[in-house]
């Protein structure tokens, strides 16, 4: 759960004549002024509480500074070039600020470019922790200079990076190509640190003037008739918004660079947003906005700003993919603009029988409040290129435990142990699979999180036992604000740690969140995430066992009554401005948990750890999921490209709310959304405390079958989600992934963002309109086939197929030329499965060819990683035989699993099946199902582990 | 993988206390025993199709309604059966088989999973034996106070029919008294009406000759008043300094306008006054203090009207309305009897419908098909949690009060039955309760279950402002079975 007051704070209030009081009478701590405060906004949005660029002073001064010729010149003579590192400074000729230019060429195709002031007043945030390193460099060579610029070698492919000196720009060339150029519009804009004049005693143009660094003085004159005004407006040592004031110490330290990317017309990610997977054009509206939040009932299909940020914008045409990533943590505005946005296909067709000559070409432009200029240009060219490019620099997806790959059943909230007890009785009469029951808030003893409500949770211990009994799991919730209360141990540890974030005065910063006045720890402070970590030991946090995991809400930080219901950007972690580590505030929080689940093992049980807020790297802690969504049919259709847009910038393990948070779903939506959230990675219900009961068999028997069914269906795809996960782990590719980055040349695909792709194999369809009788499915791939997984029927690539549904399932496609490990045999939880046999399912390519992985291991450990314990296999079908050969051959697992069918779509009948093992040769049963032709085999009986061949003769 | 799969097991069952041995693959009840012949192919239950026998439990899913693995976890839609001996028997998933959690008490469902089951059948036999016998002690004893009440209430019925029954005869009585009290009231009334108008008529005219006399006596003491010289002449000089008189009200009387007061003439006596004092009594400020006048009128009042007995009385009392007459009081007196004696037998006959009404609402009422939940009609019932006090109201309302101190909630008032179809009165439905925020108005259902007392055991709000409350009452209670509940009943043979 989670999100605003709103949607507490009036129960909170009401709870003596409306809010039902038996379960939330601790409601009615919460104080009667935030309440009172915020009354109005019922359903949707409030987006007055939100600022829009124009309320944002230093977006409205940048955006302001139209594109132009650059202020900005290279200084070549003070040029100097290291092995890897090349350092230029740039003038502004407008007010002589010196910046230094650095530029690096990174391993894995890749550049690296910083902006800095020369020498700032004091030092300005450089984000740590998000890389996982520093970056390996290779050389850099130049290849001529003049006094126009220089032309330094980007190593292969004959790319080279052009230094232009008058006015300043880079371009990135590979052979007569421009790939991507920097301030080529001239809008780098760099707000150097200065000291704050006195603005009362002198009218001051030459500050409005310097307000963007860059700006072109053509209105002078006008702008010293408006300073009274213009002051008031620009906000640069001082900003209110909606009564909260931002004092602004440090004045106006705003940054900006444009980028132009030509021959592109599609460019994707920098979520959370809930819009389209393909980014939109914003002229004319808010740029995208990057500044974490709790945004109360969000609005679908525009560009507010969501729970999270990660400032990683891809661009993809037929020859190539690229990355553009923006490390920088603080409050960030991406402006898009292209050449062809306002044209209708009609237009471009004109263009084309005209020969117009215009190229596409997309501008993207990056504002953010503080920081400096720290870009990586990702190269690609490949999707899977830019994709291990990224991962290089960030990490990868963390390998989750299988379990957490089930079925996840939450709700704010499971009023106590008996509810507990009964909802997880209800799956097994049901029998209906599940690993994880989730508690919301109302499980800690007044909102106190590491503590258990001494009534309703009164015995954790008993509680979890019963579950593991079951081999089943629990989640509590921990959120980041802590009550402050002198009773609290958590709480007093932290203030007399001194580990709270400070308020602009230097003491506690205080704010309300669910426990009522909260202090929220600094999660920035290493010494404070490690004793953090150190709460999550078995013996600290009381109740706790290794079946409990943990969710991170809130962690935006969500602020009640703060400006934008987050925390002031004057409060101060150390030395920083909240200013400056917004953006990363909730990956710190999930670091330090997921930290702390490891630590109570000794390091050896992988943690699992939900999160809302998020950042670049966020995806090396564990799952985010989409924040508080609504139960309607377009938040179920939204939640694709939402998790799509994250995939594509690292984050695999993705989920939206199954049912949708707020409202209560129909049954048939309810049905629709299970049958989604089962291809989707991360997949949990949720509902809000408001809605009606919705676990799974409250909609009578059909709809519980069909529920059942969809649950069902993820079960035996668990192996090759595991698979995935294993894959997104080692070489950070998406394993939910947008159509064209497995077919990249296909146009068709750019803007699908109504299917998905798991893996490269699985092509899913999801029904997101209400009464559907069909949906219409783009199957890519010239001269490729797939398969439909309900019925095996095969159909060709590269066509738009109508299909037919009733709402017993949605279409899913297997790949013609894939192999699938499934295991059929779902039972109620996945350690339930661990030993059961797998059925592979090859599906022929039109070559007669199939190929797919299995990986195995025990599912929670780290075994996997600091002794090789797991089979890796490559399963390949090629000249009528089906071979297992080792991938990892100096790992070591053994497992009881064993294969016991294997499908063969697209097969002819063979006379005779062979299983080839240990040098023996066994025949095997098999069945011809000409219809529809599939050969299926016969409990061959090999141990998943081993190496054999089945031949088909 | 062919790992152990016993296709046949020894089952023990125990019939009669004689131990039977009864050889049948894994998972087969009894009943199907004879499907599963180890001599011959075995046709899927569902008739599909025919497989060696060697296929039947050999981890392998061959028929499609799973009966060929009863005792394997190979088939999704399979079952296995327990025999569970010295507790009951039951049917699984087979997906439970060998899953590593122990299902069946006599641990048959993890054969080969490394689980480390006990057989727990005769503990949970006997355990539920304790609870068969506790509840059919329970049942027994309920069943007879439920007879009590429903004789109870066939009683209370029944009195409470013939008490209606009489109510409407002496209503009927009752009835027919308000009318002829009516018509005695409206006689009484009449003459009343006619006596009391005369009175106030009369009084009406003696108001009018006072009223006269004041005027007049007002008139001769303004004409004193005015007549500065006491020549018995008011002159106009004299009117003049009377500046209230002024008609155009520009402040001054001049000899003019005094003139035109005056009809033209110079000076008036006292007769000729009499045609002046109109025009100018309603302007004219006394000389005198208002108070001595009022005395004055009061005493010239009290000299007109000698059969004022109470003089002293202050001006206020002036005008009351003289005493009726003797006739008329008395006439007035015996219709106000009519009017009280007819009120009177309206309120009988009014508290007669309301009663009428009240016990035909609750004869109205469903209270089961033997009137066994008529007992709880217009009683309360508590119950005391850690935070709230629950009362349930069983027909009227259930509601919720903070046991230190805030208002009460309402959570539903008196709905319907709300049990399944075979039995309604298994369940009570209270609605339309307050509001929730963003929510629906609270309701509550009421579990009945059978104990011997009538008692609120439990209440929870599974979702949000749905209430759930366990109420038992002998009411309920079914007849017991004339056997003796034993486990032995349901041990397969």
């Amino acid at each position: 759960m989670s999100a605003v007051f709103e949607r507490n704070a009036l129960p909170a209030m009401q709870t003596s004549h409306c809010h039902t009081p038996l379960n939330n009478y601790r409601m009615g701590l919460l104080s009667v002024f935030f309440v009172c405060l915020f009354f109005s906004s019922a359903f949707a949005v409030d987006r007055g509480n939100f600022k829009t660029c124009d309320q944002s002073a230093f977006c409205k001064r940048q955006r302001a500074f139209k594109p132009g010729q650059s202020p900005y010149r290279a200084l070549l003579e003070t040029l100097e070039l290291s092995d890897s590192r090349l350092t230029l400074q740039l003038i502004n000729d407008n007010n002589k600020v010196h910046l230094l230019l650095e530029l690096y060429r990174l391993q894995g195709n890749m550049t690296r470019v910083k902006i800095n002031e020369l020498k700032p007043l004091k030092p300005r945030f450089e984000v740590p922790d998000v890389l996982i390193a520093e970056p390996p460099t290779e050389p850099l060579s130049v290849l001529s200079k003049d006094d126009n610029g220089v032309v330094l070698s980007l190593g292969a492919e004959s790319q080279r990076l052009i230094v232009s000196a008058r006015p300043f720009r880079l371009d990135i060339m590979e052979g007569p190509e421009v790939l991507l150029s920097l301030n080529s519009r001239g809008l780098l804009a760099f707000e150097h640190l200065r000291l704050r004049k006195d603005t009362q005693a002198q009218p001051e143009g030459a500050e409005v003037k310097e307000s963007v660094d860059g700006d072109q003085q053509q209105d002078e004159g006008k702008k010293d008739e408006d300073e009274e005004s213009n002051k008031e407006e620009d906000g640069l040592w001082e900003e209110t918004f909606k009564s909260h004031t931002d004092t602004k110490p440090n004045g106006p330290t705003s940054i900006s660079l444009d980028f132009s990317l030509p021959g592109v017309e599609h460019v994707y990610g920098i979520p959370e947003h809930a819009d389209d997977l393909k980014l939109k054009t914003t002229d004319g509206g808010d740029p995208y906005r990057l500044y974490n939040l709790d945004v109360f009932q969000y609005e679908l299909y525009n560009p507010m700003a969501l729970y999270g940020s990660i400032p990683v914008m891809l661009a993809h045409n037929t020859q190539r993919t690229m990355g553009i990533f923006w490390l920088n943590a603080a409050e960030t505005w991406v402006d898009i603009s292209s050449n062809t946005a306002g044209k209708t296909v009609f237009g471009k067709m004109l263009d084309f029988v005209q020969g117009s000559s215009e190229k596409p070409q997309t501008d993207v432009r990056w504002i953010s409040e503080s920081g400096i200029i720290d870009v990586f240009i990702m190269l690609g060219p490949k999707p899977s290129d830019v994709f291990s490019q990224y991962a290089s620099l960030t990490g990868t997806q963390s390998f989750p435990p299988l379990a957490s790959l089930g079925y996840h059943q939450c709700r704010w909230n499971y009023n106590d142990q008996e509810d507990v007890k009964s909802v997880d009785q209800g799956f097994d009469q049901h029998d209906i699979p599940y690993d994880f029951i989730w508690l919301d808030i109302e499980h800690a003893d007044g909102k106190r999180y590491f503590t258990w409500d001494p009534h309703k949770f009164s015995q954790p211990k008993e509680m979890l036992q019963g579950l593991m009994d079951k081999k089943r799991k629990m989640v509590a919730i921990v959120d980041p604000h802590i009550k402050v209360d002198s009773g609290y141990k958590i709480h007093n540890e932290i203030t007399s740690k001194d580990f709270y974030v400070k308020n602009k005065d230097g003491g506690n910063y205080e704010g309300w969140c669910w426990p009522g006045n909260s202090g929220y720890p600094d999660f920035t402070n290493p010494e404070m995430r490690a004793w953090w970590a150190s709460m999550f030991a078995y013996d600290q946090y009381e109740g706790s066992m290794e079946n409990l995991f943990t969710w991170n809400d809130m962690n935006e930080p969500s602020v009640f009554n703060g400006p934008e219901v987050t925390m002031h950007k004057d409060a101060l972690h150390g030395k920083w401005e909240h200013r400056d580590i917004h953006n990363m505030y909730g990956l710190y929080v999930q670091m330090a948990t997921a930290e702390g689940q490891i630590q109570r093992s000794g390091g050896a049980e992988r943690p699992f750890v939900l999160t809302r807020a998020f950042f670049a790297g966020s995806q090396r802690f564990g799952a985010v999921w989409t924040g508080d969504n609504a139960a309607e049919w377009d938040h179920l259709k939204i939640s694709i490209p939402m998790c799509l847009s994250l995939g594509l910038v690292g984050v695999s393990f993705c989920g939206a709310d199954v049912g949708g948070f707020f409202k209560n779903p129909s049954t048939e939506l309810l049905v629709r959304w299970y049958q989604t959230g089962a291809y989707q990675p991360f997949f949990r219900a949720h509902a809000h405390l408001d809605t009606t009961r919705r676990e799974p068999w409250l909609f009578g028997p059909e709809n519980t079958a069909l529920i059942r069914e969809a649950v069902r269906q993820r079960y035996a795809l668990l192996p090759y989600w595991y698979q995935l996960f294993f894959q997104a782990y080692r070489t950070g590719m998406p394993v939910m992934r947008p159509l064209w980055v497995d077919y990249p040349k296909d146009t068709a695909t750019f803007t699908i963002d109504d299917e998905f792709l798991i893996g490269s194999d699985l092509l899913v369809h999801p029904v997101t309109e209400e009464g559907s009788r069909g949906v219409t499915a783009y199957l890519p791939g010239a001269g490729e086939v797939w398969y439909d997984v309900h019925t095996f029927q095969k159909h060709n690539g590269a066509q738009n197929l109508y299909i037919p549904v009733t709402l017993s399932s949605i279409p899913v496609f297997q790949r013609g030329g894939s192999i699938i490990p499934r295991k059929d045999r779902v039972r109620r939880s996945s350690a339930c499965m661990e030993n059961d046999p797998y059925t592979l399912y090859v599906a022929l390519s039109p070559k007669k060819f199939a190929e797919g992985k299995l990986y195995i291991d025990d599912g929670h450990s780290f075994n996997y990683d600091t002794k090789k314990e797991f089979i890796h296999r490559s399963l390949t079908f090629a000249n009528n035989a089906l071979t297992s050969s080792n991938l990892c051959p100096d790992c070591n697992f053994l497992t009881s699993s064993w294969i016991e069918k294997v499908l063969i779509l697209g097969a002819s009948k063979p006379s005779k099946v062979v299983l080839k093992m240990n040098g023996k040769e066994t025949p095997v049963d098999f069945e011809f199902d000409s219809s529809m032709s599939v050969l299926t085999l016969r409990k061959p009986g090999m141990n998943a582990g081993d190496d054999w061949t089945l031949l088909l003769q | 993988m062919t790992c152990l799969h016993l296709l046949l097991t020894l089952v023990f069952a125990v019939s009669l206390g004689t131990p039977v041995e009864i050889q049948r693959p894994r998972g087969v009840p009894l009943t199907k025993k004879q499907f599963y012949e180890e001599s011959k192919p075995f046709t899927c239950l569902d008739g599909s199709r025919t497989i060696p026998f060697d296929r039947v439990n050999d981890d392998y899913c061959d028929c499609k309604d799973g009966s060929d693995e009863p005792g394997t976890a190979a088939c999704p839609n399979g079952s296995f059966h327990c025999t569970n001996a010295g507790y009951r028997p039951m049917f699984i998933p087979s997906s439970r088989i060998n899953d590593g959690i122990c299902d069946c008490c006599d641990t048959t469902d993890e054969y080969n999973s490394g689980a480390k089951c006990e057989n727990t059948c005769k503990e949970l036999g006997r355990k539920e034996r304790e609870v068969l016998q506790k509840m059919a002690e329970i049942t027994k004893e309920g069943f007879l106070l439920k007879q009590q009440l429903i004789e109870e209430a066939k009683k209370g019925q029944q009195e409470k029919q013939s008490k209606v029954t009489d109510m409407q005869e002496n209503k009927k009585q009752l009835d027919e008294k308000v009318e002829a009290l009516r018509t005695v009231k409206e006689t009484a009334e009449q003459p009343e009406k006619e006596a009391k108008e005369r009175h106030l008529k009369a009084w009406e005219e003696q108001k009018a000759a006072i009223r006269l006399e004041k005027d007049k006596a007002k008139m001769a003491e303004t004409f004193l008043e005015l007549d500065d010289n006491e020549d018995g002449f008011v002159s106009v000089s004299e009117l003049q300094s009377h500046a209230e008189l002024d008609p155009d009200a520009d402040g001054t009387l001049t000899e003019i306008e005094a003139q035109g007061l005056m009809g033209g003439a110079e000076q008036v006596d006292t007769s000729t006054f009499e045609s002046v004092w109109p025009k100018i009594k309603d302007k004219y400020h006394s000389e005198v203090s208002r108070e001595e006048a009022d005395i004055s009128l009061c005493l010239c009042v009290v000299q007109a009207q000698p059969t004022i007995k109470t003089p002293e009385k202050t001006h206020e009392d002036e005008e009351a309305m003289p005493p009726y007459d003797a006739d008329t009081q008395a006439l007035i007196d015996a219709a106000q009897k009519a009017r009280d004696d007819f009120e009177e037998a309206e309120k009988a006959l009014r508290e007669m419908d309301d009663q009428i009404r009240n016990i035909e609402k609750e004869l109205s009422f469903d209270f089961g098909p033997d009137a066994e939940f008529t007992y709880l009609y217009s009683q309360c019932y508590e119950l005391t949690t850690s935070e709230y006090i629950y009362r349930l109201c069983p027909f009227n309302r259930v509601s919720q009060k903070p046991k230190y101190g805030g208002s009460e909630t309402n959570l539903g008032t008196w709905g319907s039955w709300s049990g399944p179809e075979n039995n309604k009165y298994l369940l009570m439905k209270y609605e339309q309760g307050t509001g929730c925020w963003q929510g629906p108005n609270r309701s509550t259902t009421v579990k009945l279950t059978c104990g011997k007392e009538t008692v609120v055991t439990s209440t929870s709000e599974p979702s949000r402002c749905e209430y759930l409350m366990e109420f038992t009452t002998p009411a309920v209670c079914q007849e017991p079975a004339n056997i003796d509940p034993s486990p032995h009943d349901h041990v397969e043979l």
